[in-house]
């Protein structure tokens, strides 16, 4: 099953090889590499690329909604400097500002909700259309020309619908409910795998390694885990069988801290962690490029970019299946039918 | 933004973004996609089923036929081992009634032979008496041809009588 998993990877692998992480660095001098932390974070300007002093960005929506003002929608271009593109108070537009951390403030401390379509907003917009529409089209076929064997899109997908299905929810959920959660279970894979593949694409931004996205794939699981919960799964919450009375109290916080705080943050940490390292190492090596400005770095550091680029490919195909693995796994839990003891 | 901070917009667009595909992709793309997989794997299983009991069936058919062909080279054998005995016998037989037949033409043949030999040697007593005579007469016509043979002759019967 898994050696399955690792031939799928090192296809796809073989497939993206050509589209190394070309990250092009920033023209400050001083700040050699501080293009990673702000390729890792989110931001109001999605930065392609500098040459000299032109800055080829695209500048990206800023949506505010304050309940005095209702909403507002500005570009983020009417908040920088339109020659250097920095942020900054003296920039500040209508009562708002980003700031050199990119974040968005008022001037005189209003509270409002930021909306803005980030980078990252930007890039799920992306992911979403690509999923949406490679799903969909293979879903046509199925609706087209049923009962025939897989083309085209259909093709790419079924094995790993199936390997979903087979190997992930019907194991860990069992044969009596895993129906009910195949679909759930599918769309975090292929949203998560999709996120980490186009997130490597040159120039993309770090969707999947943002922790508010991790975050709330995490409480998705939560919520599907927890409202499908049945009798025995509260059960062993709240009054865990077979254990002293005396210990419930110790044991009664540490399962609910393990239900509404452990699961959801393992999943949430794992998956952020995981993508965004390997980006802080692709541009790391990068990085080394720019700190030693010789050739011969930068042919070893090409090197290993790449290769560190077929690892991150590897790694973008297992984190989505661990993640889809793991909420199989808390979904199983809370539906599994115990045999009284 | 920092790093371990989730922006709030974020969140937002991605509770947004992801309730949208799942519930697009849930109702319009994993719906038909599992149920024409598990169609297809109904299917398929079904055909596996009844190549299986069309192999049994064919399996059956072998066995009987073999027990047939079986049967049949069994009597087969028993009807050669009756078909010998009865052509021995009938040899045996015919053997023996040649055997009888040809003593008894023997014996016939024999008899025809004495018979005949019978004949045949009568016949030669016949033949060899004749001839004798003849050759008799001829030689008494010879001696007595002059009289003085017969003078002889008859002298010596002469003399035989009176030795009588």
């Amino acid at each position: 099953m898994v050696r399955k998993f690792l031939y799928l990877s090192v296809l796809l692998s073989v497939f993206w090889i050509g589209f190394s992480n070309v990250a092009v660095a920033s023209g400050d001098e001083d700040d050699k590499t501080g293009f990673i932390m702000h390729h890792v974070k989110d931001s109001h300007e999605w930065h392609f690329a500098t040459f000299g002093h032109t800055h080829v960005t695209l500048p990206l929506p800023v949506i505010i909604y304050s309940s005095d003002r209702g909403l507002e929608i500005y570009k983020s271009s009417q908040f920088q400097n339109p020659e250097t593109h920095l942020f900054g108070e003296d920039y500040a537009h209508n009562g708002y500002f980003i700031d050199e951390h990119d974040h968005l403030q008022s001037v005189d401390g209003r509270s409002f909700v930021d909306l803005s379509i980030t980078k990252n907003v930007a890039m799920l917009f992306i992911v979403l259309a690509v999923v949406l529409w490679i799903i969909l089209s293979a879903a046509s076929h199925y609706k087209k020309s049923p009962g025939t064997a897989p083309k085209g899109a259909a093709s790419f997908i079924e094995p790993i619908v199936v390997f979903v299905r087979d190997e992930i929810a019907l194991p860990n959920i069992g044969h009596h409910k895993y129906k009910n959660f195949t679909p759930y279970l599918l769309t975090i894979f292929f949203f998560i795998w999709f996120g980490n593949l186009l997130g490597l694409f040159p120039g993309a931004a770090n969707l999947t390694g943002n922790i508010a996205v991790t975050a709330v794939l995490a409480i998705f699981t939560l919520f599907v885990t927890n409202l499908n919960g049945n009798k025995d799964y509260w059960k062993h919450i709240f009054a865990t069988p077979g254990v002293p009375k005396a210990l419930l109290p110790i044991l009664v916080p540490v399962e609910i801290l393990g239900a509404f705080i452990t699961k959801p943050a393992a999943l949430m940490i794992r998956l952020f962690v995981a993508i965004t390292a390997g980006h802080i190492v692709i541009l790391s090596f990068i990085g080394l490029i720019f700190v030693f400005e010789s050739y011969a770095v930068g042919l070893a550091s090409t090197i290993m970019v790449v290769f560190i680029n077929v690892i991150e490919l590897l790694v973008a195909t297992i984190q989505a299946y661990v993640f889809t693995l793991f909420s199989a796994m808390y979904i199983g839990q809370a539906v599994a039918e115990h045999e009284h003891h | 933004m920092d790093l371990i901070i989730p922006g709030s917009g974020l969140i937002v667009w991605q509770i947004i973004g992801f309730s949208i595909l799942l519930f697009i992709l849930a109702k319009f793309a994993w719906k038909p996609i599992l149920s024409a997989l598990d169609e297809r794997e109904k299917s398929i299983e079904d055909a596996l089923k009844s190549a299986e009991i069309a192999r049994n069936e064919m399996a059956n058919l072998k066995a009987e036929n073999e027990k047939i062909i079986h049967e049949a080279k069994l009597e087969r054998d028993e009807m050669l081992l009756k078909a010998t005995e009865t052509a021995k016998q009938i040899v045996e037989n015919a053997r023996e009634a040649a055997q009888v037949e040809g003593a008894k033409m023997i014996e016939a043949a024999k008899k025809a032979i004495d018979t005949e030999k019978q004949a045949a040697m009568e016949e030669v007593k016949v033949q060899v008496a004749a001839l004798s005579l003849s050759i008799a007469e001829k030689v008494l016509r010879k001696n007595l041809a002059d009289d003085t043979k017969q003078k002889a002759l008859v002298e010596e019967l002469i003399k035989d009588l009176k030795l009588n």
